[in-house]
């Protein structure tokens, strides 16, 4: 893409990719700004609250969520590419167009004004725009990588919100595109357990378990995840010993596009996914 | 009518009589009013119950915690393992068919639950959001290991979990420092006046 055509984007990461999820991160920002676009990190942005303030509070859960709508210049597009976060983020924005006083209310806590107008798109909105095959003629592709889509609770989202885009099937087609090879299998959409992961551990074990042995039986050399809790909580979690790895959505496709190389993200999967990606002759 | 239709009649009153003698409709009426969802609505067809991942971890399966707040059984409600396992993962609500938003019942439950001083009964996992919320009060977001290190010691579990750790801080995804707001003073306020409010 052109110079002249590149887009400016405000960028929400969330903690996961700010901390656990740094490979994520990377290689979003890298693959974001090889397609046209530029990420700016929203200012002082802070924690959405996660599944921790609704589960106690839902009026913090709120106020944590909205700080970051006011902290967004208007007029530019917040991108995110956590489905948590995107989440709160819709919903507080929600809460502020419905709830009477709630804007004035979330303005006068934070002293700014707040965008009623803020575009808020996830990274598979954007994905679900741009022109991959496009993209597949000047770069290696990933021929030969033959994978399971792992959306998590990605697509499952509230009533309230039942009218927005679904993304179902986004993965298998975009790395369809890009020369990968979808499998089939029932585990897609099989919640990773998000907190209880750590409070209960034996449930989300099993689970996890059950999610990779289904992974392989289905001929996948590796699952991809769009979720960077996801990731982390089927990584953790496996009691198996032989797992097939996991990769990042965003990992993928900046593979894709040629951008794997000398890169330090690999280094901090769980489970390492070097033999593999060498074996496909995407990393050297 | 047979006998054993007449007897299963009997039991359905007998619960209905319990409905009527002990049951709290405040409640219900409390719960919609809270999550916006019409409790009434719900027919008991258990999609919910067949799509969601950790029914296992629960006493009561997410329609018959409808069930029981439908018959005005607040205290089972409130004591309930379940509405503290529902991890509010949605998989329920896009299977609902009448459209029923069972993560924001859990969260109406919840926050019932806590205002009120009912017996939680999975304190662990209150433990946990609390260890959560404490980290992002102190730097605006979340900082894993202190959130672990803080959860080990309120529940004096060491061992699980210390070779997954392990393993996650020689992968440097666990990092020693926490990545922070700069404006914090903006957030404590907010803490603060959440405290006052009496929650969580
Ligand atoms: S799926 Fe909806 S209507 Fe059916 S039992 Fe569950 S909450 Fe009730
Ligand atoms: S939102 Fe709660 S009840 Fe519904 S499927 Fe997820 S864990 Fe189960």
């Amino acid at each position: 893409m052109s110079r002249s055509k590149r887009i400016p984007l405000s960028y929400f990461p969330g903690c996961s990719m700010a901390t656990t999820a740094k490979e994520n991160n990377r290689s979003l920002i890298e693959f974001c700004e090889r397609i046209g676009y530029d990420l700016i990190e929203v200012p002082d942005w802070n924690c959405c609250g996660s599944s921790s303030a609704h589960s106690v509070d839902a009026e913090l859960a709120q106020d944590l969520a909205a700080r970051n709508l006011t902290l967004a210049p208007k007029g530019r597009p917040l991108l995110a590419a956590c489905p948590n976060c995107m989440l709160r983020l819709r919903g507080a924005q929600r809460h502020l167009a419905e709830v009477p006083d709630a804007q004035q209310r979330c303005e006068a806590r934070w002293g700014r004004p707040v965008d009623p107008n803020l575009k808020l798109i996830h990274f598979f909105d954007l994905l679900a725009g741009a022109d991959m095959k496009g993209l597949n003629k000047t770069s290696p592709g990933l021929k030969g990588m033959k994978f399971v889509p792992y959306y998590g609770c990605m697509l499952a989202r509230p009533p309230a919100m039942r009218h927005e885009p679904n993304h179902h099937g986004l993965m298998e087609k975009i790395l369809s595109d890009l020369g990968a090879e979808p499998r089939r299998w029932g585990y897609g959409a099989r919640c990773c357990g998000t907190f209880l992961s750590v409070v209960r551990p034996d449930v989300v074990g099993a689970m996890v378990d059950a999610i990779f042995r289904n992974a392989a039986a289905a001929g996948a050399d590796c699952l991809v995840t769009a979720c960077a809790m996801c990731h982390m909580n089927l990584e953790v979690r496996s009691t198996l010993q032989n797992r097939i790895p996991v990769l990042h959505f965003s990992e993928a496709l900046a593979l894709a596009v040629g951008e794997g190389n000398g890169k330090d993200w690999f280094s901090r999967h769980l489970v390492d996914p070097r033999p593999l990606l060498r074996s496909a002759r995407l990393i050297a | 009518m047979n006998k054993r239709n007449h007897k299963n009649n009997g039991n359905l009153q007998r619960v209905m009589t319990i409905a009527a003698g002990n049951g709290d409709m405040g409640f219900v009426r409390e719960v919609e009013k809270r999550s916006g969802a019409d409790l009434s609505a719900c027919f008991h067809c258990r999609c919910c119950a067949g799509g969601c991942p950790f029914i296992e971890a629960m006493d009561y399966a997410p329609h018959g915690i409808i069930r029981l707040a439908q018959l005005g059984l607040r205290d089972e409600v409130l004591q309930s393992a379940t509405i503290w396992t529902c991890v509010g993962c949605h998989t329920c609500s896009i299977a609902c068919p009448m459209a029923i938003d069972m993560a924001a019942v859990m969260d109406a439950m919840r926050g019932i639950a806590l205002e009120t001083d009912a017996a939680i009964a999975e304190p662990d996992v209150l433990d946990f959001h609390r260890e959560v919320l404490r980290s992002i009060e102190r730097y605006g977001r979340t900082h894993k290991l202190e959130i672990m290190m803080r959860y080990k010691v309120k529940t004096r579990d060491w061992f699980t979990d210390m070779d997954v750790g392990l393993r996650m801080l020689a992968k440097r995804k666990l990092d020693l420092l926490p990545s922070k707001v700069k404006n914090t003073q903006d957030l404590k306020r907010m803490f603060r006046e959440t405290a006052e409010r009496g929650t969580p």
